[in-house]
C-alpha cells in the first residue's frame, strides 16, 4: 500500500502532515501525508462501515423482542447508572491517550509511561465492567441465543469490546517497547497510531452507548404475543431453536 | 526528511501552530464529560421524553465531532485524512438510513417487513 503510494507520488513528497515528527525509518511520507497514518485512516474508514452496519442491524431489530413479547427486554435489563460510568472511564481514557502522544512529542518517557498505563488500566476497567455486565445479563436470562435482542446486542458490544482489548494489548506493548527504551520523540508516529485506533474505538462507544442505551424502547404492546404476526413467531422460535444448538 | 512542497511546508506549518496544548485537552475531556453527564440527567427527566432522541443524537454528535476533530487532530490535520474518513461515515451513514428506511415504520418499531 505504502510502496504504491509512494511510486504515484513520488513528486509530491512532503512533509508528515503533522508537523513533521515522524524522524523514523518507517516509508517515507507521501502526498503530503505519513503513508503509515493514511493507512490508519483508511482502516478506520473502513472500521466505520463495519460497526454501521452492526449498529443498523441492532436498530432495525432492538424492539423486536418487545414487539414479539420474548423476554427479557432491554429496558428490563440495562443498568443506565452503571453503563454511564463506563461510558466515562473509557471516554476519560481518550484524554489519557492524548496526553500520552503530547509527552511523547515532548520526549517526555516517564510522562508517556504514565499516561499509556493509565490509558491501558481505563481501557482494561472499561472491559472489565463488559465482562462483569454480560455475566449479569447472561444470568438474568439474556443471553446470545435467548432473542433477537439478545442476538443483534452482544454481536455489536462484543465486537467493540474486543476492540477495546485489542487497544488495550497494543498500548501494554507500547509501554513495554518504551520501559526497554525504543520509544523516542522521532518515534511518535508509533504512539499516534495507536493513539488513533483508540479514539476511534470511544467515537463508536459514544454511539452505541446513545443508540443502545439511552433512546427509549418501546413499551410491549397490549395484545402480546398474540399481536405479533403467527409465522414470524414460528420462524423466530426455530431460530432459537437453531440458536440454542450452538455451543456458546 | 524528504524535501517538502511550498505549499505543504506552509500546511505543515499551520498545523504545528494549530497543534492543541494539553490544557485545551483537558478543557475538551471535561466538557465531553458535562454533555455525558446531561445525556444521562436528561434520560430520567419523563418530560423530557418527547425530545429526548433528537437533544440525545445532537449531543452525541457534537462529542464525536469534538472527539475526532482535537483528539484525533482532524482539524489541524491534513485534508486527505478527512476526507477518507468522511468517506467512511458517508457510507456506513448511508447504509444505516437505508437499513432504517427499509425496515422502520413512523411508529418506530414495527418493520415494513414481516410486521
Amino acid at each position: 500500500m505504502a510502496t504504491a503510494i509512494e511510486v504515484v507520488t513520488a513528486h509530491g513528497a512532503g512533509a508528515d502532515s503533522h508537523g513533521g515528527d515522524d524522524h523514523s525509518d518507517h516509508p517515507p511520507p507521501s502526498a503530503g501525508v505519513n503513508s503509515r497514518k493514511m493507512l490508519m485512516w483508511l482502516f478506520l474508514a473502513s472500521d466505520c462501515m463495519f460497526f454501521g452496519t452492526l449498529i443498523a442491524t441492532y436498530m432495525t431489530y432492538r424492539n423486536r423482542s418487545i414487539e414479539l413479547q420474548m423476554p427479557p427486554y432491554p429496558n428490563e435489563i440495562f443498568d443506565i447508572p452503571y453503563t454511564s460510568v463506563s461510558a466515562f472511564v473509557l471516554l476519560m481514557s481518550s484524554l489519557t491517550m492524548v496526553l500520552a502522544l503530547s509527552a511523547i512529542k515532548r520526549n517526555d518517557h516517564r510522562g508517556l509511561r504514565v499516561w499509556i498505563s493509565a490509558t491501558a488500566l481505563l481501557g482494561a476497567i472499561f472491559v472489565g465492567g463488559q465482562f462483569f455486565e454480560f455475566t449479569t445479563f447472561a444470568r438474568d436470562g439474556l443471553t446470545l441465543s435467548s432473542n433477537i435482542f439478545g442476538s443483534s446486542f452482544y454481536v455489536l458490544t462484543g465486537f467493540h469490546g474486543a476492540h477495546v482489548t485489542i487497544g488495550v494489548i497494543w498500548l501494554l506493548s507500547l509501554l513495554f517497547v518504551s520501559l526497554r527504551g525504543g520509544l523516542s520523540s522521532e518515534k511518535a508516529m508509533d504512539v499516534e497510531l495507536a493513539g488513533l485506533y483508540w479514539h476511534f474505538v470511544d467515537i463508536v462507544w459514544i454511539v452505541i452507548f446513545t443508540l443502545v442505551y439511552l433512546v427509549p424502547y418501546a413499551n410491549p404492546p397490549e395484545g402480546g404475543a398474540e399481536a405479533a404476526p403467527e409465522a414470524m413467531i414460528q420462524l423466530m422460535t426455530l431460530g432459537q431453536r437453531l440458536l440454542a444448538t450452538l455451543p456458546f | 526528511m524528504v524535501s517538502k512542497p511550498v505549499a505543504h511546508d506552509h500546511h505543515g506549518a499551520e498545523h504545528e501552530e494549530a497543534h492543541a496544548s494539553d490544557q485545551t485537552y483537558i478543557r475538551i475531556a471535561i466538557i465531553l464529560a458535562i454533555i455525558t453527564i446531561v445525556e444521562v440527567i436528561i434520560y430520567y427527566i419523563p418530560s423530557f421524553r418527547p425530545l429526548l432522541v433528537p437533544v440525545l443524537i445532537v449531543l452525541s454528535v457534537a462529542k464525536f465531532i469534538t472527539v475526532v476533530g482535537y483528539f484525533m487532530h482532524l482539524k489541524y490535520d491534513s485534508q486527505v485524512f478527512r476526507i477518507m474518513f468522511i468517506a467512511g461515515l458517508v457510507l456506513s451513514l448511508g447504509v444505516f438510513l437505508a437499513m432504517l428506511a427499509m425496515f422502520w415504520t413512523v411508529n418506530s418499531y414495527k418493520p415494513f417487513i414481516g410486521g
